[in-house]
């Protein structure tokens, strides 16, 4: 399988296997114009198989949700059709607006101009809770 | 702005402080009759409950100041809309500090990040119930002179029991502390407080559904109610509204300085019999609230005045 590389854009490297969908609908990815590829289960000597997703624009990405979804990803920008920067990736301590507290007695789930507002409680078991209810994200 | 919201907003030493303040309102009332002259509290009740409410209000009133606010939402702006966010910033307008009940979980963190005035959480759903916790620490402290050492039971239920996360986590920072939950096994304890809390202080705890079982070992026994309104299922709540009733019967195997707690009210999970008990402690509990939240009062309205 033959994806283009591209000129300007970024690359999302070493995507766990199975998470590249997921990174890709947090990331609002659907709504862009340019070409985008999301390339799953691809084998990889470091992973076994992994996941990676090629954005051809050099449009900013929030990396605050890459490092909630996946924090052993890696982001590459791209200008000139040459690697000019690699972002890291740590997990969040705060996540804002990204993901849903779906907990009905929360507080969240009444009041509609509330943010949703999760944070890092567990770094070693990945565990956000929500700031309001401290229900677990899923 | 200082606020309570959850009771590990308060460092043990500020517990502590609580209770000495507590422990002098008691011994002398007279020196505090005047301390709030002047001074509103806004006691915002978006749920019904009597006891909590009027916990606060005696308190209020017994500091000298006054209180203004509401006892459900229907005669709230709740009913025609408005936000938890903009009522805080509305009567913040109107009152020095601010109780307040809510029956969604996170409701007093909302109101306190958008009041300019302490926000206390009197209850936010099945999520805190810090004050019914200084409540409860004041009681243990009078009845036991130490939070140290103490073979705790929590029975009942202790899935959906603010009281019991809320004690629990308060408890968590003092040493020699062991736990024994006693609950049926669809209201047992939720594992991400045995994690977050129990594991992670190294308490050691012991679960069962024999209240009998664990009644010689304990210093304390704690009791909740089933409560109804945390069910989404009537079923459900019929079916362990009655695991477990206390009664003089089950006392007979208890150690005679026991201290029995219940945040109240209670169904039917301690039997009128045992109000007689000199171990029974919980109308102590209620006492206790009111004189913890005259402490709280005071300590929150002196830092917003700084």
């Amino acid at each position: 399988m033959k994806i283009d590389s591209i000129q300007n854009g970024v690359v999302i490297d070493h995507i766990t296997a199975g998470c590249g969908m997921r990174l890709y609908d947090l990331l609002g990815l659907d709504d862009l114009d340019c070409s985008v590829a999301l390339i799953k289960n691809v084998a990889s000597k470091k992973m076994g198989r992994k996941d990676i997703i090629k954005i051809d624009a050099a449009i900013p990405v929030n990396l605050d949700i890459i490092g909630y979804v996946d924090p052993g990803a890696t982001v590459n920008i791209i200008r000139g059709g040459e690697l000019t920067e690699k972002r890291a990736i740590d997990m969040p301590e705060c996540l804002t607006n990204v993901i849903k507290c779906k907990n009905p007695r929360c507080i969240t789930s009444c009041e509609q101009e509330l943010s949703h507002v999760f944070k890092l409680t567990d770094r070693e078991n990945k565990v956000y809770r929500c700031i309001y209810c401290e229900t677990k994200a899923n | 702005m200082r606020s309570l919201i959850d009771i590990l907003d308060l460092t043990p030493a500020e517990i502590d402080g609580l209770i000495a303040t507590a422990c002098d309102i008691i011994d002398h009332p007279q020196a505090y009759a005047d301390c709030c002259r002047g001074k509103k509290l806004a006691t915002l009740f978006f749920e019904p409950s009597t006891r909590t409410r009027l916990s606060f209000e005696a308190a209020m009133y017994e500091l000298g100041g006054n209180v203004i606010g509401f006892s459900e939402a229907k005669s709230s702006s709740a009913s025609k809309g408005e936000s938890v966010a903009d009522t805080a910033k509305v009567i913040s307008c109107y009152a020095d500090i601010i109780a307040m009940r809510h029956p969604k979980e996170g409701a007093a963190l909302v109101a306190a990040n958008n009041a300019s005035i302490p926000v206390i959480n009197a209850g936010d759903g099945g999520h805190c119930h810090p004050t019914q916790t200084l409540a409860d620490l004041l009681t243990i402290w009078r009845e036991k002179g130490r939070f140290t050492d103490l073979t705790v039971g929590f029975c009942g239920d202790l899935k959906f029991g603010r009281t019991v996360h809320s004690l629990i986590n308060a408890l968590s920072r003092y040493t020699g502390i062991k736990l024994v939950l006693i609950s049926p096994e669809e209201l047992k304890l939720p594992s991400y407080v045995k994690k977050d809390v129990l594991q992670k202080n190294n308490i050691p705890y012991t679960q069962t559904t024999s209240l009998e079982e664990a009644m010689p070992q304990l210093d304390i026994l704690y009791m909740t109610r089933v409560q109804r309104e945390r069910f989404f299922n009537e079923e459900d709540y019929l079916r362990l509204k009655d695991s477990y009733i206390l009664d003089p019967k089950k006392l007979e195997s208890a150690k005679p300085d026991l201290c029995i707690m219940h945040p109240l009210p209670r169904v039917n999970e301690i039997t009128v019999a045992v109000d007689d008990d000199p171990r029974a402690c919980y109308f102590k509990q209620v006492l206790a609230g009111k004189h913890m939240r005259m402490a709280l009062i005071l300590k929150l309205l002196e830092e917003a005045s700084v």
